[in-house]
């Protein structure tokens, strides 16, 4: 890979060990990627739950927040994906004593490279948008899906360890969505049949994820008539990331690109109303009980906690069953001041803030609970969670909130 | 003689040990359960089996970007595959077994899940990007 003389130095180690290792790190997967070089990025994302970090990723943290102050800063607005737990709901949730001493530690050091903890996986819509052509380096696949999409901006994944090396270095390996030539489209979708909410808009994103199946490929998605909101896109990219390992869409005259194809034709696949139903269909469990329903991945927006205690009002969640509501801590405070949060918990579910749920030791949470059914309007999650020994069904909003209340699967 | 398989050059130092192979995906955090050590998802094609130690051989990677630190876990706890080498890997496991210094390679003339057999006693070297087939069960090479 081509370095220039600072990239130079900070490989020698002239500007500090976590600097040397960012680099390095860097080079081994540009050279992976047989990227020619370093792109400078405008802000990195870090997902750093302790969960994925463990003793070691903490341990690994801690060593590098332990040298000095001008060494370990880093040098482009770093941001922080949900974290393992909410210090606020922790004990009713059942997560133990240790998870949260693990959780403070992870919180201390990253705040010592000057960190934003901003927690979320919702940042494009809470914190700064991205700009067409900005260079970033995301740490959460559906943030990275809708910020390459519906932005024009350029990531490609970053987990943790790498976006860290970002946020140390201002700079991430050129490969990938980075260049134009990744971003043409190599699949062809036509939508036959408007998803009718935010669950439908995740199952098509399910659909043609599991179509797709591959980072590398890119789906152009035609015959969308009424422009989605980005509620809509948000559970579209998340699932079609989390289902495909996809990293970019392009919806003609709705996404920033205008698509340029990558083949000289790409065969249609059409996907209609039989294909949703049947999607949606494959997670259904009539009269099972109903252990957990979670409205989160991605994390709702202000709107969605509206939505959500709108449907809640009036209403109880039923004894046996737990409904938790997972939002960023920007738009808690919002819902707390508009008295969101008090309907929404006034009906006996949990509102926890900077956690997504999947992230937060779900297996533990299971055991610790009794979980097994679980009930959510998020594809994203049912696609994550069954790893984690839970059965998950896949419902719109006003029917997992039915499913809280009665407790049982109708 | 042993079958010389070739691929791009990859991540890691240098191993030999055993191949489980499957015509599959991969995840560290929707696919495993990474304290007992074995792949948990219900409907992954290797389903209940150990991962510890082996010579993972799948299709391609998949899902969130949590793999990146998982790796590196797993390698601290001693329960981790020994090596992944798959069809394509998507970035963030190349950063995974960047960081925890696990041994990959991808980028094969053909399907390498379809060249490789569960069992099969394998040799990889990621900087020359070759993977050699040293023994097959049954039959030697």
């Amino acid at each position: 890979m081509r370095l220039n003389d600072e990239e130079r130095a900070m490989l020698a180690g002239e500007l500090g060990e976590p600097r040397r290792w960012a680099i390095q790190h860097q080079i081994a997967v540009g050279e992976f990627f047989d990227a020619a070089d370093l792109v400078p990025v405008s802000q990195a994302h870090i997902m750093a739950d302790t969960e994925s970090l463990g003793e070691a990723g903490v341990g690994f943290l801690e060593g590098l927040a332990a040298t000095p102050e001008p060494a370990r800063r880093v040098r482009v607005p770093t941001l922080t994906d949900p974290r393992g737990l909410d210090f606020a709901v922790y004990k009713r949730l059942g997560q133990s004593e240790a998870m949260a001493a693990l959780e403070a530690r992870a919180i201390t050091a990253l705040k010592a490279f000057g960190v934003l903890m901003t927690d979320t996986c919702i940042n494009y819509q809470t914190i700064l948008p991205p700009v067409r052509g900005e260079h970033l380096a995301m740490g959460d696949t559906g943030v990275v899906i809708y910020s390459n999409s519906v932005f024009g901006a350029r990531s490609n994944f970053e987990g943790g360890p790498s976006a860290l090396a970002a946020g140390l270095t201002g700079r991430t390996p050129r490969y990938g969505c980075h260049l134009a030539e990744c971003r043409r489209a190599t699949r062809r979708f036509r939508i036959e049949a408007p998803p009718r909410d935010l669950s439908e808009w995740g199952a098509l994103g399910g659909i043609i994820g599991r179509a797709c199946g591959s980072y590398w490929e890119v789906p152009l998605i035609e015959g969308i008539e009424l422009v989605p909101g980005s509620d809509a896109l948000k559970h579209f990219g998340a699932a079609l990331a989390s289902y495909g390992s996809v990293a970019l869409f392009h919806m003609p005259g709705i996404t920033a690109e205008e698509p340029v194809l990558g083949g000289a034709t790409l065969e249609t696949v059409r996907v209609g109303r039989a294909e949703i139903d049947a999607f949606i269909a494959s997670y259904a469990a009539p009269g099972d009980k109903v252990d957990v329903v979670v409205f989160a991945a991605p994390q709702l927006s202000l709107i969605e906690m509206q939505e959500v205690a709108a449907a809640l009002d009036g209403r109880h969640v039923h004894s046996e069953t737990t409904l938790l509501v997972a939002t960023s801590p920007e738009i808690k405070h919002a819902a707390d001041r508009m008295g969101l949060t008090a309907r929404i918990e006034a009906s006996g579910a949990i509102v926890a803030a900077g956690i997504c749920f999947y992230q937060s030791y779900a297996g533990e949470l299971a055991e610790a609970n009794g979980w097994q059914r679980l009930v959510t309007n998020s594809a994203k999650l049912t696609n994550i969670i069954g790893g984690y020994g839970y059965r998950p069904s896949f419902l719109s909003l006003e029917r997992c909130v039915e499913a809280a209340v009665a407790g049982v699967m109708r | 003689m042993p079958i010389v398989l070739r691929c791009h050059p990859g991540i890691g130092p240098a191993v030999e040990g055993v191949a489980l192979v499957a015509q599959d995906n991969f995840s560290a955090r929707y696919d495993l359960d990474r304290k007992a050590g074995v792949f948990s998802r219900p409907g992954h094609a290797l389903a209940g089996q150990s991962y510890d130690g082996r010579i993972l051989v799948l299709n391609d990677a998949k899902g969130g970007v949590a793999t990146a630190w998982m790796l590196h876990e797993m390698k601290s706890r001693g329960i981790v595959p020994l090596a992944l080498v798959f069809n394509r890997v998507n970035p963030i496991l190349a950063q995974g077994a960047a960081f925890g210094n696990v041994t990959m390679v991808d980028r094969f003339d053909g399907d390498i899940t379809r060249m490789i057999r569960t069992g099969d006693r394998l040799r990889i070297d990621p900087a020359g990007g070759v993977v050699e087939i040293l023994e097959r069960e049954g039959q030697g090479t």
